[in-house]
């Protein structure tokens, strides 16, 4: 088992640099999760830990040993990619053998290991049948299986679920969290839903453009986002950010962020913010509202029960419990 | 008239253009079949006669005075092993090509296939004088050689396509597994291509069997194939058109039969990019 290590990570295509120096540090049996939007480099620094993607500069270290110029099948490392990436003319059980076979493993080994890899992941019943026959959701087992079959001290998962429909993605999560439960590997994921970010992580990494943004707990990353940015990313629905004018108190030259489960109906005298109410999604278990501040912010407000009122009414609203946040005004750092 | 019988008779014309074209194309091929059953006055009877009492003399001449099964076989073989020579090469490369793309990667296969414009005649007397300094002069051996390099940059070009369809992720799961290049190609991108290659070797194959010029120049007995076997029918004396017919049936049957019983593999090949 190993930790990983990142200093001062750089990564450039010709004049193109795509990660700004990332400093990183990953322990042991921990679940990472690199989350941020399309093109933040999250996957590049994945597949920069692989060793799929050159480093520029810096170092990338698994256990103790820098590994920049090892090869990736000596790493230690095992990816699991988002198109399952397959042999689409072996059967499953040859492709959760093949890399052990190039490894010159001796057969009653690699039979052995197939067999256990497979029994965890009950994938026994369709072990000589073809890629091609298999659904998309068995198709990941496999590829997580071939993971599992080399025994890695480090995991890699690039976006594994984002190809499943929505009842398979939370099955499959729920799989691999119970994996890491029992293998007790590091696990590195990659992904750019926050909910799978969630519930998955130990450790999430926000990343935005080549840069990380916070390193936290998920519990951390929801109640002290370091900026407006986070904020946005983390939590759903989106948090609510009003502008001084729309604010009621004078809170000072800040941007204030309530999350719309967060919103309390109140009375004037108590009103941090308050809106016209422009459209409600229902959703059984909870109802969206859509409100609009008289200065033109639209705003959401999640509530458990009944819709609060009628479309066109004005509601005054405080944050429950006091958990409202304050971002600088310029650039968007927590204050 | 209506749209439905306007569409009716533009189907029709098309029709018949096709028709008209696949006649065209097959017309001398059934000629020369036909030719080939004539005696020689009924093959340059004027006016030409379609219907005739069918012989098998000039074969049975063929059989008889020529060694028609000896250039049979250096055309089987030069042609596999031009082929195969042409694949050795070109499937790493294309390999390297097309999984480490680079700037350059198109422009050098432009500038392979460019090659194959050059009249073939522009570099015939280097290779004419090599060949008889390296004493390979009238061998199955220099024709296996030109015949993998004339096909090379096709052949690459082709293979090229199709390892580009192969997706990358495949490929990278395979460097994970710790897989050796050569067993990378060998295990993972052929499997992954087989059509594209069989298809791709088909042509080969063919091409190198219809080729005439480097054969005819570059043999005189030893090596000779088939087309150099009918070029040689053509006599001072002038033409004897049912035994020229006879013989380039015998050189067309082998050629057309092995590409009608590969048909299926050709065309799942052709199409392979299009459909997958």
């Amino acid at each position: 088992m190993a930790g990983v290590t990142i200093r001062n990570l750089k990564k450039s295509y010709g004049d193109l640099q795509v990660m700004h120096g990332v400093d990183l540090d990953i322990n042991d049996g921990e679940f990472v999760v690199f989350v941020g939007p399309s093109g933040c480099g999250k996957s590049t620094l994945l597949r920069m830990i692989a060793g799929l993607e050159e480093v520029t500069s810096g170092t990338v270290s698994i256990g103790d040993e820098v590994m920049n110029d090892v090869a990736p099948s000596k790493r230690g490392v095992a990816m699991v990619f988002q198109t399952y990436a397959l042999y689409p003319h072996m059967s499953v059980y040859e492709n959760m053998a093949f890399g052990l076979k190039q490894a010159k493993t001796p057969q009653d080994e690699i039979d052995r290991r197939v067999r256990e890899a497979a029994e965890i992941l009950q994938i026994t019943d369709y072990i000589d049948r073809a890629p091609r026959n298999l659904s998309g959701g068995q198709r990941q087992r496999v590829a997580i299986g071939r993971a599992i079959v080399r025994d890695p001290e480090v995991f890699l998962f690039d976006e594994p679920l984002s190809n499943l429909d929505a009842s398979l993605r939370v099955a499959t999560r729920l799989e691999i969290a119970r994996l890491h439960e029992r293998l007790g590997a590091t696990m590195i994921y990659v992904t750019h839903d926050q909910v799978e970010a969630m519930t998955l992580a130990d450790k999430i990494v926000v990343l935005r453009a080549g840069i990380i943004e916070q390193v936290g707990s998920p519990i951390e990353l929801y109640e002290t986002p370091v900026n407006t940015f986070v904020a946005s990313f983390i939590g759903s629905p989106n948090m609510n950010f009003f502008a001084p004018a729309d604010v009621a108190k004078d809170q000072g030259k800040v941007t204030t962020g309530i999350r719309p489960e967060h919103m309390e109906v109140c009375d004037a005298s108590e009103a941090v913010v308050s809106g016209k109410l422009e459209l409600i999604e229902q959703l059984g278990e909870y109802a969206i509202c859509h409100l609009v501040t008289e200065s033109g912010t639209s705003f959401m407000a999640k509530m458990e029960h009944a819709p609060i009122g009628r479309v066109g009414e004005t509601f005054n609203f405080k944050a429950l419990r006091g958990l409202q946040h304050a971002f600088d005004l310029d650039t968007g750092i927590r204050v | 008239m209506t749209d439905k019988q306007r569409i009716i008779l533009k189907n029709r014309i098309a029709v018949t253009f096709a028709w008209i074209a696949a006649i065209l194309f097959f017309f001398p091929i059934f000629w020369m079949v036909l030719t080939s059953f004539k005696t020689e006055g009924q093959a340059i009877a004027v006016p030409p006669q379609l219907f005739f009492e069918p012989t098998l003399e000039n074969y049975l001449e063929i059989q008889e005075r020529t060694n028609y099964t000896k250039f049979a076989i250096n055309s089987l073989i030069t042609s596999f092993g031009g082929t195969l020579l042409a694949l050795m090469i070109a499937i790493p490369s294309a390999y390297a090509m097309a999984f480490n793309t680079g700037k350059w990667t198109k422009d050098i296969l432009m500038w392979m296939l460019s090659t194959k414009m050059l009249p073939a005649v522009g570099v015939l007397m280097p290779i004419y004088f090599l060949a008889q300094k390296f004493n390979i002069y009238d061998t199955k051996f220099l024709l296996i050689v030109i015949y993998a390099m004339m096909n090379l940059p096709i052949v690459m070009l082709i293979l090229f396509n199709y390892f580009r369809e192969i997706p990358k992720e495949i490929l990278e799961a395979s460097r994970m597994d710790g897989t050796s290049t050569f067993n990378e190609i060998r295990e993972v991108v052929m499997p992954l291509a087989w059509g594209g290659i069989a298809s791709t070797a088909l042509l080969s194959v063919i091409l190198c069997w219809n080729e005439a010029f480097w054969s005819i120049v570059l043999t005189t007995t030893d090596a000779s194939t088939l087309t150099a076997f009918v070029a040689s029918f053509q006599a001072p004396e002038g033409l004897f058109w049912a035994k020229v017919s006879a013989v380039s049936t015998l050189a067309c049957a082998p050629i057309v039969v092995f590409g009608w019983l590969a048909q299926k593999q050709l065309v799942q090949g052709l199409t392979f990019g299009a459909v997958k």
